[in-house]
């Protein structure tokens, strides 16, 4: 299982039958560890890794942390929902340490971030406090390097 | 002015520059040409072995280690063989830290071959050691290896090559280029034609940590074998650290000492700060061999799999990084299609003749590449053999 999800998470478009060739096993099987992958909910979803700086030069990404105080019933659960079901909210994170939730958000430029930082989340009663960062570039993505392939120094034959 | 044909030794002049060297040269000078013909891992060396070189140079140990290489090294070599093949040699004596295996295998062929003595060299094979042997006033002598018996050395064949003046077998397994392995079984076979004879053996188990199907057996682990054989190991392959030059020679102490006269007077002794860091290399690095390895065999069957469905013929290789697919159905020898694959698709692989004559007929192709660049690189051949067929090869 593990060789199989690690081929899913560097390639997930690799077809049954190339996952079956590449661990040894027919494609039946593969289908069924996948199903189960899938129904354990270890496997939540595949998607395109999309550099949006390519995409488009102007995006931004924020990782911003807030300080909440719990709530007496739901602890922080309540709170992550309602801020996970913003379309512009990539994830939000239970983190242990000196915030509580990291939230990732990527709009069409800095203004558009600041303002849903100041009206979204920092509006939140049970938000003491935000920090935003602003993203400046990605090296690795999803354990996937990301920047551009490194030159192969290797000689192009060698005995 | 100086004749420079008159002072230069014949045996260096007449010997031949490797066969591929044309094929690097058009390679070379082509745009977008992608290979698959390296000998070397396309891993980094891990990273706590480059930090521990970092640290060496830090504290400034840059000066000569012993002669044979640091104590540590070849205490944690001998544990190394010990763990792996099941043969102890002792560090103090018996285990020389070379540059690469290549120097391992100049030691161990310069201190036995002499002029008129015949050495036996299993071919398709890595392409030292006969410009070596020849070197020393040897006779190379080829045992052709079959594609039918998946390119293993059977003792048939072995037999039949035995004369008089046979001094040195060289047993490359797991074999580059054709990936085939030697089981215990073959191995036995191979002990009980040499046992009751003076003929060494020189095992090549450089690529002895990339074997796929259940452990790499040494020959000098079965009874008698461990007097007559030297094996030759090193960092190359199965660390990634191929630029690092370091190597291990292992035999009875009665080679050695032989040996490292000479390493003493060629070498002095192996990279200082390569040292160190192979120490590193050898108490902590068995979980990237595995993860290497796993992501190889993972390559392997991918790439056998995809001759086979192209029509080249590939038997399931055991070891090392190559795969060796029969490209005779095309019609073209090794060097032609080579030649055409990379001037009309730009991809570069090693026709099979430049590690021995019986290797015409074959390519090999290497897999110490990214899955992604493999899949490119099937995806032109494919187009390329399609091209042949219909006859629209530009
Ligand atoms: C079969 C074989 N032996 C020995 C070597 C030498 O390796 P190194 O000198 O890097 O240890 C190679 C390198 O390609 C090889 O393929």
């Amino acid at each position: 299982m593990e060789k199989l999800l690690n081929l899913l998470k560097s390639n997930a478009r690799l077809t049954n039958a190339e996952l079956a060739v590449m661990l040894g096993k027919t494609e039946a099987e593969v289908a069924a560890d996948i199903e189960k992958l899938e129904k354990d909910g270890i496997i939540t979803g595949y998607t395109a890794i999309v550099d949006e700086a390519v995409y488009d030069p102007n995006s931004v990404t924020a990782l911003i942390e807030l300080k909440v105080t719990p709530q007496s019933q739901s602890g922080y659960d309540d709170i992550a929902k309602s801020i996970a079901s913003y379309e512009q909210v990539e994830s939000v994170r239970l983190m242990s340490g000196a915030y509580d939730i990291l939230v990732s958000v990527t709009g069409t430029n800095i203004r558009e971030v600041s303002r849903f930082v100041a009206e979204n989340l920092a509006a939140i009663d049970a938000v003491q406090s935000t920090a935003t960062h602003f993203l400046l570039r990605s090296y690795k993505v999803n354990g996937i390097s990301v920047t551009a392939d490194e030159k192969d120094e290797r000689g192009l034959m060698f005995p | 002015m100086i004749d420079y044909s008159k002072v230069l030794s014949p045996a260096i002049v007449n010997m031949k520059p490797s066969g591929i060297r044309k094929f690097f040269d058009i390679a070379q000078q082509l745009e977008g040409v992608i290979s698959l013909g390296v000998g070397e891992p396309d891993f980094k060396t891990p990273w706590v072995v480059r930090r521990e070189a970092i640290n060496v140079l830090e504290k400034g140990r840059t000066s000569y280690t012993a002669n044979a290489g640091l104590a540590d090294l070849r205490k944690e070599a001998a544990r190394y063989f010990s763990d792996r093949i099941g043969v102890d040699y002792d560090p103090t004596n018996e285990i020389i830290i070379t540059v690469g295996g290549s120097e391992g295998i100049d030691l161990c062929i310069r201190s036995i071959v002499t002029a008129g003595d015949e050495v036996l060299i299993v071919q398709p094979s890595f392409v030292c050691y006969c410009p070596i042997v020849t070197l020393c006033g040897g006779v190379p002598v080829p045992i052709e290896t079959k594609a039918e018996n998946e390119f293993r050395l059977t003792a048939e064949e072995l037999r039949s090559k035995i004369t008089d003046r046979t001094k040195l077998l060289v047993l490359p397994y797991p074999n580059n280029p054709t990936g085939a392995i030697m089981r215990r079984e073959d191995l036995e076979e191979i002990a009980d034609v040499l046992r009751r004879t003076n003929i060494l053996v020189l095992s090549d188990e450089i690529y002895s940590e990339l074997t796929y199907s259940g452990k790499h057996v040494s020959i000098a682990s079965l009874p008698d074998m461990r007097e007559r054989t030297i094996v030759i190991n090193g960092f190359s392959k199965a660390y990634a650290m191929t630029g690092w030059r370091l190597g291990i020679a292992a035999a009875p102490c009665e080679l050695t000492s032989q040996m490292l006269k000479l390493h003493q007077y060629a070498i002095m002794s192996s990279p200082t700060v390569s040292q160190f860091a192979a120490i590193t290399a050898l108490r902590e690095c068995d979980d990237d061999i595995v993860k290497m390895r796993d992501e190889y065999d993972m390559r392997r069957r991918y790439l056998v799999d995809a001759f086979n469905k192209l029509g080249l013929d590939c038997f399931t290789p055991q070891g090392a990084f190559y795969v060796f697919p029969c490209i005779r159905s095309t019609g073209l020898s090794s060097s032609d299609f080579c030649e055409k694959l990379v001037y009309r698709k730009k991809v570069a692989v090693v026709p099979g003749n430049a590690f021995g004559e019986c290797g015409e007929g074959f390519v090999r192709v290497s897999y110490a590449y990214s899955l992604s660049h493999l899949r490119e690189a099937i995806k032109r051949i494919g187009e390329f053999l399609e091209e042949l067929k219909n006859g629209t090869l530009q």
